[in-house]
């Protein structure tokens, strides 16, 4: 049975359900089964929704059966990154100050998938809050990358990227805030995209950083990443931050091709110190772009440098206010002392909370208090404007602007961990799209020769979905890297 | 010289007025008081993980309908920030109010103390959500929150440091409530805390422009408590500097039991709130057209209505002054002159007995006039009996007071109860004779040029007649009689 649909895609397994050669139950229970054997060795999981998974899949065979699917992801076996509420299913963040909190409200991406008729089959490992680009902030344990589980499958959203990258999920939901989406797709040899900001809703979403985050898909490949996107996308009267703009059919932008396209190059995001491998894949992927018929050209985006600063700034100070709420209170873990409220807090926050989410709320603290602002919370702001500046010139002349994901491929386990300002830099190429809002994907583009992917990041003008999908399914169709799978389980190089 | 003439108070009013929405100012829960703890929220206003808060627009509109009452100027783009500090009763460890942009700028509120004008500069009015309640457990130590309140919006009013007395604080605060009860944004109610004011109190040597080292005051719930603690920190200010002492900058609490203040704990007011923008809410955009549109709808405002009630009605500067001192009870008088269109007449009866049956029934804050115990219209009746001769103003005293327990028309009354004014010269000569055959004493001391008699007289007919008799035809008929005519 698992042969048959062994590695299909979205948009596979939907014309097969609808056929009636397939059953969602069939197709939950083998996703299920394969999260299950890979549970030990790739933690992509935090909760597995088991029961209420095969209750969605009953459900939804019932409706094809009558031939009234939901929509377009009836019977499709989805993961969530634990960012995102899931009513009755358990919303941890990856932090244990949430281990054991139930949202009674779902996320409004969340109930957009479950009226498309997906099935929910759990919700995936990230770094807590997502904070980080590794996963090994998570308060359960890291994911590991399928492609070597010695090494990190990249963060935030790193138990979405192995869950599709390992088929325990045709497709997942990220959530990005400075490349949280992006490069575990990359890492893991997947496509992960993260939309406009104000595209895709974020009612439900527990927040990082408010102006920067934005819940995006992972796919097997760009069209059911455009499928998914067209699932999630728009506006939503429960965040005002939302767009009131139409949803053009993502679907029929990916015939577009690359002919005419104007591509730009900008020289920042070819350092020194990036893997060798990388850069020639990334190089090889412009060659192949032009062939295709897209103009190449150079441009530069000046303020690049100063980008993973201003993040850093922006990002902790609104964390910092945000992740005020967790105050052993009203639900979460709470740790009682000497029975004064001061440390009741403390201590609350104190056991609740792990060292990243610590540093960053002490960070972004710092930067909001009085005689600290200006020298640090407005000028990043400013820088925030230089970038989106940046770009906005480059757009007027470019559709899109192509980039290496990031700088290298999945690093060892605990490389990093005692070096934050090492990690922070593996954010370097996907850090300004988040400051500037854009949308941008990340879809594999070759292998190294440790034998692990590699990410090309596409970028678009603000809206631009359609040309960046557009982009990236003629890079795609002209190649094959995304059909490259990771090697069975037990496998490390 | 003493002290309290050496120094000058300067003083500046923060007012936060909770709005009448029906819904809270971020998620759509009753913003309505009183309801079993925390019946009142939801997953927003409980700020659970990763919701968000969409704005309530009827906040905007109050506001500005406050700004426009106030001669503020009205923001087209203002910012919502977030003010960060931790306690239980703050759902998401930050409120959602205005900081550096506000939505009303500047203004000014007319006030009156002892007879004298002055015009007190407003800095600027904004938004925000309340806070929820805390409920410290008087036996155990537990405390508990009911968040109710939680998300219930708020105006806060901050006047500029033009105030020089506490009886001119006193004034400040009662011009307010009367105003934000007109514009039917907010009860007005301060032992409920629908109304609050916090006070910035200094003072400096009179003739001296710097100001003073200031106080804010907190904890007073009542217009009364205001005024008594405003007053006892300029005695403690003069008292300090006088004794060559500093004032130190810091926040005090009132207690109305003791008649203090009292410094609150330094810990609890040294905070850094660390504003920032809320990046969940986008700039509020304030359009001309939105402006234009809470400006149609606005009621006639306090000012206006008193300057009509002289100049169309002809009433007296005092009876328009009071009768327009709250909505609630110039929109009574004139639903009542609407009946009966003798606006003296009414005004005596509203200020007079109207008032008085008010207080006796403990309904001065009641917001609507229908909670009121006698109908407008059937007031009007009653004056219009009078005004037709068919009883007597005495007589309608009593009217009034059962219609007041029972409800009933005062035709209804007059009839059922036989106090239809007699009028008919026949019984009142008759009871006249009675009465001058009873006196023959006081009759003769009268003709003797005792003319004071007359009301004697008048008096014991109107007993004869159970007070039913027309008393101007009694005073005439007794005049003839007693000149022997």
């Amino acid at each position: 049975m698992t042969a048959a649909f062994d590695q299909p895609t979205i948009t596979d397994a939907a014309r097969r359900l609808r056929a009636g050669e397939l059953s969602a139950t069939e197709l939950t229970r083998a996703a299920l089964a394969r999260a299950a054997a890979r549970a030990a060795d790739l933690h992509a999981f935090i909760t597995v929704a088991e029961e209420a998974a095969l209750r969605d899949a009953a459900a939804s065979d019932a409706r094809l059966r009558a031939g009234k699917p939901a929509g377009a992801l009836e019977g499709i076996p989805i993961a969530i990154k634990d960012v995102i509420a899931t009513a009755g299913i358990r919303t941890t963040a990856g932090s244990r100050i949430l281990a054991d909190f139930v949202p009674p409200y779902d996320a409004t991406v969340t109930a957009r998938l479950r009226a498309a008729g997906a099935v929910i089959v759990g919700k995936t490992n990230c770094d807590e809050f997502a904070m980080g680009s590794s996963n090994e902030n998570s308060a359960f344990g890291p994911a590991r990358n399928p492609w070597d589980v010695t090494r990190v499958p990249g963060g935030s959203s790193g138990g979405s990227a192995v869950a599709v990258a390992a088929s325990l999920a045709l497709g997942s939901l990220g959530t990005d805030t400075g490349g949280s989406i992006r490069l575990p797709a990359s890492y893991c040899g997947v496509v992960g995209m993260k939309p406009t900001y104000g595209r895709v809703s974020r009612y439900g979403v527990i927040a990082y950083a408010s102006s920067l985050d934005q819940v995006g898909p992972f796919a097997r490949d760009v069209t059911d990443c455009a499928l998914l996107l067209g699932v999630l996308a728009g506006h939503d009267a429960r965040d005002s931050t939302s767009v009131e703009r139409a949803v053009p059919d993502y679907g029929d932008a990916l015939a577009g091709g690359a002919k005419g396209l104007r591509i730009a190059i900008p020289g920042e995001y070819f350092v020194e110190g990036m893997e060798p491998d990388v850069e020639r894949a990334v190089q090889s992927a412009v060659e192949t772009l032009g062939g295709l018929g897209a103009q190449i050209g150079s441009v530069s985006l000046p303020h690049t440098e100063y980008a993973v600063s201003a993040y850093y700034v922006v990002a902790t100070a609104e964390a910092s206010s945000n992740l005020a709420r967790y105050d052993g209170v009203r639900y979460g873990s709470r740790v009682d002392g000497d029975g004064t409220l001061l440390e009741m807090y403390r201590r609350t926050r104190a056991a609740g909370f792990g060292d990243e989410v610590k540093r960053r709320i002490m960070l972004g603290t710092y930067a909001l208090s009085a005689g600290y602002y200006d020298a640090y919370y407005l000028k990043a702001q400013r820088v925030r404007t230089l970038i989106l500046n940046d770009f906005a010139r480059v757009f007027q002349d470019a559709d899109v602007i192509v980039t290496p994901t990031a700088p290298t491929t999945a690093f060892r386990l605990g490389e990093k961990v005692a070096d934050p300002l090492q990690m922070y830099l593996s954010d370097i190429f996907t850090i300004s799209v988040n400051l500037a809002g854009l949308p941008a994907i990340s879809l594999p583009c070759g292998i190294d020769a440790a034998g692990l992917p590699i990410g090309l990041q596409i970028i678009g003008p603000p809206f631009g979905e359609e040309l960046v999908l557009r982009a990236a399914r003629a890079y795609e169709a002209a190649t094959d890297w995304h059909t490259r799978r990771p090697p069975a389980p037990g496998g490390s190089r | 010289m003493s002290a309290g003439d050496r120094f000058e108070p300067v003083i500046g009013l923060e007012v936060h007025a909770e709005l009448l929405t029906a819904s809270k100012i971020f998620c759509g829960c009753s913003a309505s008081f009183g309801a079993p703890p925390n019946q009142h929220t939801c997953p927003v206003c409980l700020g659970m993980p990763g919701v968000l808060p969409v704005l309530n627009r009827r906040v905007v509109e109050f506001a500005i309908r406050a700004g426009l009452a106030i001669r503020c100027a009205i923001a087209p783009r203002s910012r919502w920030a977030r003010k960060n500090y931790f306690y239980p009763d703050l759902a998401k460890g930050y409120q959602i109010s205005q900081y550096e942009l506000p939505i009303c700028v500047g203004g000014h509120l007319d006030i009156v103390v002892d007879g004298v004008a002055k015009r007190v500069r407003l800095t600027r009015i904004h938004m925000e959500e309340d806070t929820g309640k805390n409920i410290h457990d008087a036996h155990g130590s537990e405390s508990l929150v009911d968040f109710n309140r939680c998300g219930v919006p708020l105006l806060e009013i901050v006047s500029e440091p033009d105030l020089a007395s506490p009886a001119e604080a006193g004034a400040y605060l009662r011009t307010l409530r009367t105003l934000v009860r007109y514009l039917e944004i907010c009860d007005g109610n301060m032992e409920e805390g629908s109304f609050r004011c916090d006070a910035n109190v200094s003072v400096r040597a009179r003739g001296t422009t710097a100001l003073g080292v200031k106080v804010e005051v907190k904890n007073m719930n009542s217009f009364r408590a205001v005024e008594k603690a405003i007053a006892y920190e300029i005695a403690r200010h003069a008292r300090v500097l006088e004794e060559g002492g500093t004032i130190v900058q810091e926040t005090r609490l009132w207690d109305a039991d003791r008649e203090e203040t009292r410094p609150m704990r330094s810990k609890e007011s040294a905070h850094d709130y660390r504003y920032f923008p809320d990046p969940d809410l986008p700039p509020l955009v304030v359009s001309e057209a939105l402006v234009a549109e809470v400006r149609r709808a606005m009621p006639e405002l306090p000012d206006a209505r008193r300057t009509r009630f002289v100049a169309a009605l002809k009433l007296p500067e005092y009876d328009a002054e009071v009768l327009t001192s709250r909505r609630d009870l110039a929109d009574y008088f004139e639903a009542v002159v609407a009946a009966h269109p003798n606006a003296k007449a009414v005004s005596n009866w509203v200020m007079g007995d109207v008032l008085r049956l008010l207080k006796e029934r403990k309904l001065d804050d009641a917001l609507t006039i229908t909670d009121w115990p006698v109908a407008a219209a059937h007031l009007g009746e009653l004056i219009a009996l009078i005004d037709e001769g068919a009883i007597s103003g005495k007589i309608a005293k009593t009217v009034f007071e059962e219609m007041g327990t029972s409800g009933g028309t005062p035709r209804a009354i007059v009839a059922a109860r036989g106090l239809t004014q007699v009028s008919d010269e026949g019984p009142i000569v008759a009871a006249i004779d009675q009465v001058l055959a009873a006196h023959p004493d006081k009759v003769a001391e009268f003709r003797a040029g005792k003319d004071k008699l007359l009301g004697f007289f008048v008096g014991q007919v109107m007993k004869a007649t159970a007070g039913k008799a027309n008393p101007p035809l009694v005073n005439r008929l007794l005049t003839e009689k007693l000149r022997g005519e």
